[in-house]
């Protein structure tokens, strides 16, 4: 089923600001904020719950230090043990320091891009993805809050024109 | 305007009287000749007996070196008493140089805090000013007592620094080589050059910070920004000379080029933590009003940041030489793992490890007895850092954790609170014409 909804574009973040607050205020949902730039508390002021990317990160990091320990381990102590600069390498804890500029590469190598690609999955994002921003200008310096309508249109017309919106429009989704 | 509290006073005192008597025990019980040092070294069993938690680790080593006399005294030379006791009679004097430095070096590492604030002109920090300069105020007795101790070094009162022992530079070619930078008088006059430079600044930005409240204009602003960063490179220069001078010249053979940055990243952490720890302090007993939880984490983040580039920069050095493997060099980290392994591998789980785990989520930040947990055992594990530094060249491997080093702590950790504190009640801990206090009224993240 189709549903309608009203789209506000500001021309502030301030004001965006602004009137996210007072519609939350009105008990209001916000489906959606289109920026074009990160807006700092955005997040809190629409009620988001926080993100819990820093928990996947650490895992993350975890998976590349244990990746990193048992790789070095096999390469340099089971697979081929090397005698380098006079440390003869059959006991992984005693070459350890050796190893550890290794163990902490790969731990940020995996947090980084692994969070990074659990952002795009999360934000359903991939090569290739159609735009899903309504309105093109929320690319450029237009910001628009999208909010759903339920028999009420002529109420969040009212209050959406008094938070200081330049423009609303209504669209079906 | 912050009055310092009864309470924190008779504190402050009570440890500096504590500490005192320490000190004073640690000298009078150091041997005078070489019979009392010998004597002392096979009775060490009887002497410390204590249920400290060192103690249990330490005796069994301290079992093997009392035995060793007994089995071949006879074997043994002169000079090899002598030095044992040169070490003992050096305990009393490291010691006090250990703690000495330590608080000397916290006020240190909040002048460029500071500095570094200032220069970069940040908005969230104004707040904190009047904190930072009330514990650089301790920079004038702690430098002068630093001095002082160097001074009565040089003048032959202790054995601290070997290099300036004019019998053993004769039979040293390394030595020889190095006198025209490690000399006596040359050395002196670098400390006073440094000291004066570093209490200029401190001296000068504070009275032009108190002159920015009464001003109209933005002058001395600008002026303490200009001061700030010029201070910068001279700080980044002498303090690196400092550490050569004051720490790594205790083992003359020995050097690291990273050595400066080592002694810096101590210093830094331990003063942001001092920084958060007097700041949760006074909001506490109801002042900096302003002061939110924001800052609070801003300064987490700091600890938590610099604590990791202080095992980045002590990592650097020990794996490049541990790699290399060259005798003169190694010899540093040999003796520390040999006859410093708990200070040693303890001070690594005190400054990496812990802050590590318990500063990493970000909430924690924001909990006042968290920072203050975590701020204690990072300032008790640069402690022992310096005392690594310090200890194995000096006192070898009669080091212990007794009443000559609780006592040095006691007595500067009473007189360091004393002095910042009373520098605190001085002037009002809120800047007011600051032209960023707003921005830091209002910081939030």
């Amino acid at each position: 089923m189709a549903s309608k909804v009203i789209h506000a574009l500001y021309t502030d973040d301030d004001v965006l600001m602004h009137a996210v607050k007072k519609v939350k205020e009105a008990k209001h949902h916000i489906e959606e904020v289109y920026c074009p730039f990160p807006v700092h508390g955005l997040d809190r002021a629409m009620g988001l719950a926080p993100t819990r990317i820093a928990i996947t990160a650490f895992i993350y990091g975890c998976i590349g230090l244990a990746v990193a320990t048992t790789m070095m381990n096999f390469i340099m102590i089971e697979d081929w043990p090397q005698d380098i600069g006079g440390k003869p390498s059959f006991s992984y804890l005693e070459n350890m320091p050796a190893f550890v500029p290794i163990m902490f590469e790969l731990t940020v190598f995996f947090a980084a891009h692994l969070m990074v690609i659990t952002f795009y999955m999360r934000s359903k994002l991939w090569p290739f993805k159609e735009a899903e921003n309504p309105d093109k200008r929320t690319t450029d310096d237009h910001f628009l809050m999208e909010i759903e309508i339920h028999n009420n249109e002529d109420e969040l017309w009212q209050l959406l024109a008094e938070t200081g919106a330049v423009e609303i429009n209504i669209s079906e989704k | 305007m912050y009055t310092i509290s009864n309470r924190l006073k008779i504190a402050s005192i009570v440890l500096m009287v504590l500490g005192a008597i320490g000190i004073g025990i640690g000298f009078m019980s150091s041997p005078g000749t070489v019979q009392e040092a010998k004597a002392m070294v096979a009775s060490h069993d009887d002497g410390h007996g204590g249920g400290h938690a060192v103690a249990a680790e330490h005796h069994e080593e301290v079992n093997d070196h009392g035995a060793a006399p007994e089995a071949h005294g006879e074997s043994h030379d002169a000079s090899h008493d002598e030095h044992l006791l040169h070490q003992l009679q050096n305990r009393p004097w490291a010691a006090l140089y250990v703690a000495a430095f330590f608080f000397f070096m916290i006020s240190l590492g909040v002048l460029a805090f500071n500095a570094i604030q200032r220069a970069a002109q940040a908005g969230w920090s104004p707040l904190l000013f009047r904190v930072m300069e009330g514990i650089t105020s301790y920079l004038v007795p702690g430098g002068i007592i630093v001095f002082v101790i160097l001074a009565l070094s040089v003048a032959h009162m202790n054995h601290l620094f070997v290099w300036m022992d004019a019998e053993v530079v004769a039979n040293d070619k390394l030595l020889q080589g190095k006198s025209g930078f490690l000399n006596g008088p040359f050395f002196l006059i670098r400390a006073a050059i440094f000291l004066a430079g570093w209490i200029f600044y401190r001296e000068y930005s504070r009275k032009l910070s108190l002159a920015q409240d009464a001003a109209t204009d933005d002058t001395n602003f600008v002026k303490n920004f200009r001061l700030s960063a010029a201070f910068l490179v001279f700080y980044l220069v002498t303090e690196s000379m400092m550490s050569w001078d004051w720490i790594m010249s205790v083992d003359p053979h020995w050097f690291s080029t990273l050595f400066g940055w080592y002694i810096f990243a101590s210093m830094f952490v331990s003063g942001i933590t001092v920084i958060a720890l007097v700041t949760i302090y006074l909001k506490s007993k109801g002042h900096l009003q302003d002061v939110n939880n924001s800052h609070i984490h801003d300064l987490a983040k700091f600890m938590f940041g610099i604590s990791i580039f202080w095992t980045y920069l002590w990592f650097s050095q020990f794996m490049l030489i541990w790699y290399s493997n060259i005798p003169e060099e190694v010899t540093y980290y040999i003796t520390r793992i040999e006859d410093f392994k708990l200070p040693f591998f303890g001070m690594i789980a005190m400054n990496f490890l812990f802050p590590l785990l318990l500063l990493m989520n970000s909430d924690f930040k924001r909990v006042n007895w968290f920072v203050v947990m975590a701020g204690i055992v990072i300032l008790a594990g640069h402690y022992l850092d310096i005392f690594n530094a310090i200890m194995p060249s000096t006192v070898g491997d009669q080091w212990y954790i007794g009443i000559p080093e609780i006592g040095a702590v006691l007595f500067f950790a009473g007189l360091f609170i004393f002095w910042v504190f009373r520098a605190l009640s001085k002037a009002p801990l809120q800047p007011t014409r600051n032209p960023f206090i707003e921005e830091s009224k209002h910081f939030h993240y």
